[in-house]
């Protein structure tokens, strides 16, 4: 045994034992308990993997320069941002990893491949590292506001159509360039469709289909590491990237069945446009507006309070005030908890977070199928800037685009309170019979300043 | 070849074990579990570092590839530390 393959052999036997940390710490980040350790776990597994690898690099020099240069952005980017900027963040740094890997595979396309085999590799690691790169970067700058393009504007139909013809331009340079020779500079073709094509994947899937985008981005960018594995043949790309992508995958579906709708649909499709369901909200009726000294003094009278929390609630920023309030009920005696559904907002788990940050303990919220049992012992529902996840249309009229989606109920609660800046729709463009219900009462403003008026009266 | 089915072998045992770890996860953790994922999908760093570098090319793209693959590492990790941080019991 040669002194540089002893060398190899130690670095696989440490990729094991990292492999096995990784292994470890997600399946630790699964659980409340032990999610922080989980975590700790998969850095460590992270910095060992790295370590090993790096004793027998040829001009570390360059890599080390790189490496700090990553840490000190990255390390920057995290401890600076505000916590309610999480999901575009995560949008960024997934973005990131899938440049590092389409980068693997333009570099490895260099060394020229010397079987079929790897070329395959090469083209769909390259592929799929660029989509996540731009699409994340779409994504990112959507979560942000930083771009606001609708779905029928030429520019969305320009980058989609470009997304549907790298597809074929993909299998074109996966299995015919291999066998011919090209009279063009295929690959240099196939980078920009790739780069082009991942914004045209994204671009015109709307905001509150962000949970599912996100969640497959998620998942793209692990995928694109285990084929970069195969691709250098090293076991712990293939184990780490393989078990990000099965998690992904777990949380795509989660998402789409919350929504009640196929990943195709929500990817491809989207919502069919409302004009064909609108006839029928004319005869809805009324909607009965309350004041904010109204609203103190049911809620003040309630034993009992379901708070749910929708995109809105991120938007005015209100989740510090829905804390003081849910304090002030459970100070009188009324207990409090909160519905959360897990499409609601931007992000999977993003009213999780938002109300962490606000210190709502974990155990006061609950999943639409804790709530919904006992609903009619609710007293006050309070929804603020909830609105497709609350729709009663989901249960009541089979001809409604979100018919069958799971709902959080709120409609067989005593009295509801929808907070709301205006009568218009939810994301997906579907009027809400909620707001003309007998037992619900409105509260028009923001939702920032309505949840403080409340909190006002009850200290006063 | 018979490296690729080996290597194809470990790759579909550890999609498999990921779904199963992580199929009952709570949805307070969806974001967590999200942002710690895609830290771990950083490990492309690892194969950034052993690129071959034979031309000015390959050593610029490989000088990207880490920093690029460095950010997420670090900056997923602090983010989902962070975050994970906020989440407190009654």
């Amino acid at each position: 045994m040669t002194f540089l393959s002893e060398i190899t052999a130690i670095q696989n036997i440490i990729y094991i034992f990292s492999s096995i940390l990784f292994i470890t710490g997600i399946k630790m980040l699964g659980k409340e308990d032990t999610a922080v350790k989980g975590n700790f776990f998969s850095a460590l597994a992270m910095f060992i993997a790295v370590s090993i690898t790096l004793i027998d690099v040829v001009n570390p020099i360059v890599l080390l320069s790189g490496i700090a240069l990553g840490a000190v952005i990255g390390s920057f980017i995290a401890l600076k941002v505000k916590m309610t900027s999480i999901p575009e963040m995560v949008a960024l740094f997934n973005g990131f990893g899938g440049l590092a890997t389409f980068l693997i595979a333009w570099s490895e396309f260099n060394s020229i491949p010397d079987n079929l085999f790897q070329h395959v590799l090469v083209m769909t690691t390259l592929y799929i590292g660029g989509v996540t790169f731009t699409g994340s970067l779409v994504a990112y700058a959507k979560l942000s506001e930083k771009i606001k393009i609708a779905k029928t504007s030429i520019i969305t139909k320009i980058f989609t159509t470009i997304f549907y013809i790298s597809l074929p331009f993909l299998l074109y340079s996966t299995f015919v360039t291999p066998f011919i020779v090209t009279s063009f500079e295929f690959f240099t073709v196939l980078l920009v469709l790739t780069l082009l094509g991942g914004i045209g994947f994204v671009l015109p899937i709307g905001g509150g289909d962000m949970p599912v985008v996100i969640s497959l981005l998620n998942s793209f960018s692990g995928i694109a590491a285990a084929f970069a594995g195969l691709l250098l043949l090293n076991n712990v790309l293939i184990v780490a990237g393989s078990l990000v992508g099965a998690s992904g995958l777990i949380l795509t579906v989660i998402m789409a069945k919350a929504m009640n709708r196929s990943i195709s649909n929500i990817l491809f499709v989207g919502y069919a446009s409302s004009s064909a369901s609108s006839s029928s909200s004319e005869e809805q009726g009324e909607v009965s507006p309350i004041s904010v000294s109204d609203a103190y003094l049911i809620l003040e009278s309630a034993s009992s309070v379901l708070i749910i929390p929708g995109y809105g609630m991120a938007v005015a920023q209100a989740q510090h005030v829905v804390r003081e309030l849910g304090e002030l009920l459970e100070e009188n005696g009324t207990e409090v908890k909160y519905g959360i559904h897990p499409v609601a907002g931007r992000m999977p788990g993003h009213m999780n977070v938002l109300l962490a940050e606000a210190n709502v303990p974990y155990d006061v919220l609950a999943e639409p199928d804790d709530v919904n049992p006992t609903m009619d012992a609710v007293d006050v529902a309070v929804v603020i800037g909830a609105n497709d996840v609350v729709n009663p249309s989901a249960t009541e009229e089979p001809g409604s685009p979100i018919y069958g989606m799971p709902i959080i109920e709120v409609h067989n609660a005593k009295t509801v309170f929808v907070l709301k800046r205006s009568m218009s729709s939810g994301f997906a463009g579907v009027q809400n019979p909620l707001f003309f219900k007998q037992n619900t009462r409105m509260l028009f403003g923001d939702a920032k300043e309505s949840i403080g008026g409340l909190v006002s009266e009850f200290k006063d | 070849m018979e490296t690729y089915i080996l290597l194809g072998f470990v790759l579909i045992l550890s999609i498999y074990l990921g779904l199963e770890l992580i199929a009952k996860v709570p949805s307070t953790l969806h974001t967590p579990l999200m942002s710690g994922a895609n830290a771990i999908s950083g490990i492309a760093l690892v194969g950034a570092l052993i690129l071959s570098r034979d031309s000015d090319l390959q050593n610029t793209i490989a000088f990207f590839a880490v920093t690029f693959a460095s950010i997420n590492v670090f900056g997923g990790y602090l983010v989902t530390n962070r975050m994970l941080k906020m989440f407190k019991k009654k």
